[in-house]
């Protein structure tokens, strides 16, 4: 080896095996008992509606990414990541025009707009997923009812106990919840399968358990307080536990890294919000679901709650530097 | 186990040469002794061209209170004295020395060990400053002046520095199993500075139970604690060892002394030995040979001016896959850009690698995943700070304590992104310091 040829470069010479696309396909594969339990419970519409998102989600990524004449990392994951958790936070019999809209929606108005990835505010799935509901309110609000044969829809439980009381829900037990055996989008349903994806992202380090602790946290407290005093008229925490978006929410949205607050202060602060403005939306407010508009909401503060932390930081270095 | 709070990584320790005992390498054919091998003003060249010189005689002289010494490290005659490859990157005047074979010390260096404690405090400083000791763990601070903190500070823990947390290094875990007694002695002679009343203390990460067993035993009956510490990168900081040690923490602004703590390094304290004991100054030491890409992964003892042109030989050269060539670790090493360069007094491992990341890495935009927040050791924002720095608002930058990083890079570590985290706070710290020296020009 001639000295000539040796390659300069900046320490450290070593790195960690860590990358975008670690994280994402691991987001992803956390994602995998969820969307097989979609499958299993909807059938072949479920992963139609599966593949459709990911596929044109990666599509518009690759297309934009060619518009703004930059180089392109369609798949370095995160639209798939975006396309899956779309996917999840649709009904499975959601018209493919539909996806495709919401797909490009997700990836344009959710992600390209600001910069790409990385610089998004808000949630690009949850920007997809509010649009359509806003936009296609019937198509996005009638679920297929889970392991029928005859295609009949029905309301979700919540979507039941908004229009026609606690008492409609009839045999609803929580069970049909944990195992996901009621109406609700691809990944709303099967808490279970929902959790076991937690679970490995914990184990990988991907999530930490601030943000879903607390959003959780203050759901159940919230929706606790108003079934004690009115165990008639209000569900149980446990209901709004197991029903709904909030698992997917708590562990897989409001934990995204781009659009979630560095600090733990920001964290429990943000995680807080998420969890009363979903209870507030649950209990009094006019959808039935109210975990993507709670997101979205929050999401919207997390530079303002980044912001305190460096005002903090920099007001304490300013301190210790004048005391020196 | 003790390890320090804030932050902290785990890379792949890749200690492949902890079992390889200490070989001593030959004088080679010519040796290139920098005059630039510690912190502050390169020493003055007092030999010139033809001047025949001995073993351990004195060829730089220390110019100033922050400079050190420098000796030849073999008999011969003064070859040149010029600008040559400095493994930091750049060209500093060394002294090229033809050695005659013989090998011969200088009258009363090297002798018969002889009992310290015979010496006056002021005696020790000064042999440890004729010796020209440097701290030999990386930053070659001269030892002689952080052995003499300001008056009003009082020392109460002395620690020695056994962590080695830097990958592939294994030149200070041989060290202190082969040469144990002369760790503890140094230990010891730096403890009779402070007249004893500080607590000494030797710090080991836990990969290193051999070591720590051997220094237990002989540290014990004099008083000396061996304490094991959790292997976590970078442990070997000053800062951190003791945080890691004492509980201890070093805010920003403060030096170790500010909290009654000083510091030594394994080798620096085996220099101290033999420049009290034996009278021998400091112009060899131990050096890994390690990394994927050469033949015969070895610790050495080379001399101080020994080319990495000659180690690579004397380790069976390199592979054909080599593309890199470190001085130091992997985490805080320098790039060598010529094998001319020489071993230096802070010379702690000459690694050989095949760096696949130099193509592939790309940086990546920020996923703001806040893993260098978590594993920053000084508790800082490193993705923040290197934000600022390529937006090159200085004044912002200081405010979010760019003089605190010490950088470890384990924030470029972690990065997912592959981000040059460090790199962008030692470019912004390069701006800050020049744009600090113009003012006050």
């Amino acid at each position: 080896m001639d000295s000539v040829n040796l390659k300069i470069s900046h320490a450290p010479f070593v790195r960690s095996k860590d990358s975008v696309e670690s994280v994402m396909y691991n987001v992803a594969l956390a994602l995998a008992p969820a969307t097989a339990m979609s499958v299993y419970l909807f059938g072949m519409p479920a992963l139609i509606v599966t593949l459709v998102c990911i596929l044109s989600c990666i599509a518009f990524e690759w297309i934009l990414d060619a518009v703004r004449k930059k180089e392109s990392n369609c798949l370095d994951g995160s639209a798939l990541v975006t396309g899956l958790l779309l996917a999840l936070n649709v009904p499975s019999n959601l018209p493919i025009w539909m996806l495709v809209i919401g797909s490009f929606i997700a990836i344009a108005a959710g992600k390209h707009v600001f910069g790409g990835l990385g610089y998004n505010v808000f949630n690009p799935a949850l920007v997809a997923r509010v649009f359509l509901l806003i936009s296609f309110p019937a198509a996005m609000t009638s679920w297929p009812v889970p392991l029928s044969v005859d295609m009949e829809t029905a309301a979700s439980p919540l979507g039941i106990l908004k229009t026609d009381g606690l008492a409609a829900l009839g045999d609803f037990t929580l069970m049909d919840g944990l195992f996901g055996t009621m109406n609700g989008s691809l990944g709303e349903t099967s808490t279970i399968a929902l959790l076991l994806g937690a679970a490995w992202l914990f184990y990988k380090r991907y999530i930490t358990v601030t943000i879903p602790l607390t959003m959780i946290g203050s759901v159940f407290i919230f929706t606790g307080i108003f079934y004690m005093i009115d165990p008639t008229t209000y569900a149980s925490p446990l209901f709004h536990m197991v029903t709904g978006g909030l698992m997917l929410g708590a562990f897989f949205m409001a934990t995204d890294m781009v659009t979630s607050p560095l600090s733990v202060r920001g964290q429990i602060i943000f995680g807080l919000g998420c969890g009363l403005l979903t209870a507030i939306i649950r209990l009094w407010g006019g959808y039935p679901e109210g975990v993507s508009f709670a997101i979205l909401i929050m999401n919207g503060f997390v530079p303002l709650l980044d912001r305190w932390d460096l005002a903090d930081r920099k007001a304490l270095n300013q301190k210790k530097a004048e005391t020196k | 186990m003790k390890t320090f709070t804030i932050g902290g990584i785990h890379p792949p320790e890749n200690k492949l040469t902890e079992d390889k005992a200490i070989e001593v390498m030959p004088v080679p054919a010519e040796l290139c002794i920098s005059l630039n091998q510690h912190l502050g003003k390169p020493a003055k060249p007092v030999v010139k061209m033809g001047t025949e010189v001995k073993k351990g005689q004195l060829i730089g002289e220390a110019d100033g209170f922050i400079s050190a010494n420098v000796h030849a490290s073999t008999s011969g005659k003064v070859k040149a004295v010029k600008p040559a490859p400095h493994p930091g990157g750049q060209y500093a005047m060394s002294v090229f020395i033809t050695p005659d074979g013989n090998d011969e010390w200088l009258e009363g260096c090297n002798t018969a060990p002889v009992d310290w404690k015979k010496f006056s405090k002021e005696e020790i400083i000064a042999k440890i400053k004729d010796a020209g000791i440097v701290g030999m763990g990386g930053a070659g601070f001269p030892t002689n002046v952080k052995l003499s903190p300001p008056p009003g500070k009082n020392i109460d823990h002395i620690i020695l520095n056994g962590a080695e947390c830097e990958p592939f290094l294994t030149a200070d875990h041989r060290l202190m199993l082969e040469s144990a007694e002369e760790v503890i002695a140094g230990l010891e002679i730096i403890s009779s500075l402070f007249e004893g009343k500080a607590k000494a203390s030797i710090g080991i990460e836990s990969n290193k139970p051999d070591a720590i067993n051997a220094l237990k035993q002989l540290g014990a009956p004099k008083g000396i604690d061996v304490i094991p510490l959790k292997t976590k990168y970078p442990q070997g900081a000053e800062k951190q060892l003791i945080n890691a040690v004492t509980g201890r923490t070093i805010e920003p602004g403060e030096l170790p002394f500010d909290k009654g703590c000083l510091v030594q390094n394994i080798g620096t304290a085996v220099a101290i030995y033999e420049a009290v004991c034996k009278n021998k100054p400091l112009i060899e030491r131990v050096v890994t040979v390690s990394g994927m890409e050469i033949t015969e992964r070895k610790n050495i003892l080379a001399r101080v001016g020994t080319t990495f042109k000659d180690i690579i030989s004397f380790c069976g050269n390199t592979t054909a896959h080599a593309n890199q060539v470190i001085s130091g670790g992997p985490m805080m090493g320098k790039a060598v850009f010529s094998f001319d360069a020489p071993v230096t007094k802070t010379t702690s491992g000459l690694l050989f690698i095949n760096n696949k990341g130099l193509e592939k890495s790309k940086e990546r935009t920020c996923i703001r995943c806040g893993k260098c927040v978590d594993v920053c050791p000084q508790g800082l924002g490193p993705w923040l700070l290197a934000n600022v720095a390529q937006l090159r608002d200085f004044d912002e930058i200081q405010l979010l304590g760019l003089a605190n990083c010490t950088e470890c890079g384990s924030c470029t570590f972690v990065c997912p992104s592959k981000r040059e985290l460090v790199h962008w706070i030692k470019y912004a710290k390069a701006l800050v310091n020049n744009r600090q020296k113009r003012k006050t020009a």
